[in-house]
């Protein structure tokens, strides 16, 4: 036990001693989380748009202002023939353009038929598409206000998102972000560290002390597991104060949850380091190897639900995924252990894979 | 009971043979010395007896323990050395040795007596970081780090190479003092010179064993007459000297030639004549007493 402290008090050392590690343990991930949180957001304001009205009467200006006034757009441009259409769009200020055609009003208090084209720039499809609702949303509520007196009929949704009653992109990425941030810095501080020694020819002495494997491999990690705690405890801390960005259940599960995906991740990180030699392959491995799969197959931006079966699969095998859905659970739906029960032994059991693996990989020897 | 008992090893890197069937042993309490170049296989051959390698063939065992089965109990009993600085820079000298005392489950005072000697010239330094010494204070360091959980056998590989000559020499002395209380010391040098320090050698060349002896035996072998010749241009003395009809061999040897006869006792005179004739001025001839490097080039030309 005495030597196991020894060796845990000198990679504290090390951490501390270099302020580059410690840069990267504190931060990148305050850095990263301000940044996903600010730049990274579905919601659009003040889009610019164009308008071409080619009736220019009561309807259209009502319909206009409505859509001047709700905030999510602003007029860049009144347009006075198709030609401009495409030109506004080529200048690339414009998001879409809204077109009435002629004798808006007259032919919706005659005929009951009015023509509107919606145009967007497809370029950004996920932003073309929120405008568009944006501006349909508008359209109904106009022609619902019309007809408020003449049909008594009506079906009126009350819409309540349930645990992000605001549509806030944040509460999306916090959950993310710990995940990613936690995987990174733990999986590829250990694995650098554990492969500096092989470089620096460290490892030779390690070896030939009586220190056992697991002592070896535990005195790395252990460092670690308590940086990256006090890591995931900024990022909750952050995105409650900053974003808020709320803990709805337990915190003390919440932590719990967050130390064993950190366990998790250390593990996978002496993997890496127990098959290569050189910081360089560590480093790329526990980036591209990791981080990729951990941002496009977890969950965290990207729907599993809407990828091809196969990639799915390999959905599935992300251990991100599985601690993205239990802190989502925890944090904004306040849920119990028993809700997460199931993810929690598939993160408890992929650690103790690659504990095993790691242990069973370790070289007794060199080369 | 040898301290370290090596029959027949044999260990293949892809398509070099690092060591080719070599055996020995070293007794308790002796300073053993491996002499050879650069890829010899001197390091290949300590990374095995330190447990860090395994052999192809052949079998080792320290203190009767063999290194593939027994590797744990040896690895409590040596103290080893590798060729490059292997601690760590970020840690005081200080910091370091405690760090191996207490990896090796001991304290610094417990064995301090053992390192007494080496530590007091780096303890002015103790607060400075490993990586911050000069190349002497390293191997001191190091040397006190391999020591600190007192083993039975040492083992040493190159541990004076990049280190002044000062320094080398007190490296040295620390090692007989060593030897004196008893520990197994196997050392490994690419110097010559280091040779006679040794109570036996062994050259090693392209992973065999050339001879193994005491480094006066080994002298004592050298079956040529040999002389020291000097002149004022060493450089164009090598070249006439290799093309003088009775030569062996030539051999440049600090600012003079080592030179050998294939006759017994070619006359001085001729030499001494046909070097003036080559315009050489300042022309010294005498016999000189054969040392391990000359020893070993001519191992090294006769039979690899």
């Amino acid at each position: 036990m005495k030597r196991f402290l020894g060796f845990v008090v000198k990679e504290f050392y090390h951490i501390f001693r270099d302020y580059r590690t410690l840069l990267i343990l504190f931060g990148i991930p305050a850095i990263q989380l301000l940044l996903f949180g600010y730049v990274i957001t579905s919601e659009i304001r003040d889009a610019r748009i164009a308008i071409f009205d080619q009736s220019k009467d009561e309807g259209t200006r009502k319909i206009s202002e409505k859509v001047l006034s709700s905030g999510y757009f602003i007029l860049d441009k009144n347009l006075s023939s198709t030609k401009e259409i495409e030109q506004v769009f080529r200048q690339g200020n414009v998001k879409l353009v809204l077109i009435f055609g002629p004798d808006f009003s007259k032919n919706l208090n005659k005929t009951g038929n009015a023509k509107v084209q919606i145009i967007g720039d497809a370029s950004d499809p996920n932003t073309a598409n929120i405008l568009v609702n944006y501006i349909q949303g508008i359209l109904s509520n106009y022609l619902f206000s019309l007809n408020a007196e003449k049909i008594p009929m009506q079906i009126v949704p009350e819409v309540r998102m349930m645990y992000n009653s605001e549509m806030k992109g944040v509460f999306m990425f916090v959950p993310g972000l710990m995940a990613m941030l936690l995987m990174l810095i733990s999986a590829l501080m250990t694995s650098l560290s554990i492969t500096r020694e092989k470089e620096l020819g460290t490892m030779e002495l390690l070896l030939v002390s009586p220190l056992k494997p697991v002592q070896i491999i535990i005195g790395k990690v252990f460092p670690y597991v308590f940086l990256a705690f006090l890591d995931a405890c900024i990022i909750i801390i952050l995105g409650n104060t900053v974003f808020g960005v709320p803990v709805v259940g337990s915190v003390a599960l919440l932590l719990f949850e967050s130390l064993l995906f950190i366990c998790m991740a250390l593990s996978l990180g002496i993997l890496i380091s127990t098959i290569t030699s050189s910081q360089q392959i560590a480093m790329m491995l526990s980036l591209v190897a990791l981080m990729l799969p951990t941002i496009l197959l977890s969950g965290f931006i990207f729907p599993v639900e809407n990828m091809p079966v196969v990639l799915q699969w390999f959905c599935h095998i992300m251990p991100p995924k599985y601690y993205i859905t239990i802190i989502k659970s925890i944090m904004l739906q306040g849920n119990g252990f028993s809700y997460i029960a199931f993810e929690t032994g598939i993160l408890a059991g992929f650690t103790m894979l690659f504990i095993f693996l790691s242990v069973k990989k370790f070289k007794v020897r060199l080369g | 009971m040898s301290a370290i008992q090596v029959t027949h090893l044999t260990k293949q890197f892809a398509t070099v043979k690092a060591l080719d069937d070599i055996s020995f042993s070293v007794g308790h309490g002796e300073l053993f010395g491996f002499i050879g170049p650069d890829g010899a296989g001197k390091t290949t051959l300590f990374r095995i007896l330190t447990t860090l390698l395994l052999p192809d063939e052949g079998k080792a065992s320290v203190n009767g323990l063999d290194v593939v089965k027994d590797y744990r109990k040896i690895r409590q009993d040596i103290g080893y050395m590798p060729g490059k600085f292997s601690l760590y820079t970020d840690l005081s000298v200080e910091e370091n040795l405690k760090f191996y005392a207490t990896v090796f489950g001991t304290t610094i005072a417990e064995n301090f007596d053992l390192i007494k000697d080496i530590y007091v010239q780096i303890e002015p330094f103790r607060k400075r970081k490993a990586g911050q010494l000069s190349g002497g204070m390293k191997q001191k360091l190091a040397l006190s780090c391999a020591l600190i959980h007192k083993p039975s056998v040492l083992i040493l590989d190159e541990p004076t190479t990049g280190v002044d000559a000062v320094s080398r020499l007190e490296f040295w002395e620390m090692l007989k003092r060593l030897k004196d209380s008893g520990i197994t010391i196997v050392v490994a040098t690419p110097y010559m010179d280091e040779a006679s320090l040794c109570d036996r050698v062994a050259l090693i060349q392209n992973g065999k064993i050339m001879t193994i002896s005491t480094p006066s035996e080994v002298i004592k072998t050298y079956p040529y007459v040999l002389y020291s010749v000097k002149s004022d241009d060493i450089y164009s003395l090598l070249r006439d000297l290799r093309q003088f009809p009775q030569v062996h061999s030539v051999f440049a040897f600090g600012q003079s030639a080592h030179v050998s006869f294939k006759e017994e006792h070619a006359a001085e005179d001729v030499l001494h004549k046909y070097l003036q004739e080559k315009g050489h001025s300042d022309v010294k001839i005498g016999p000189t007493q054969a040392t391990i490097e000359d020893c070993f080039m001519e191992l090294m030309n006769t039979k690899w």
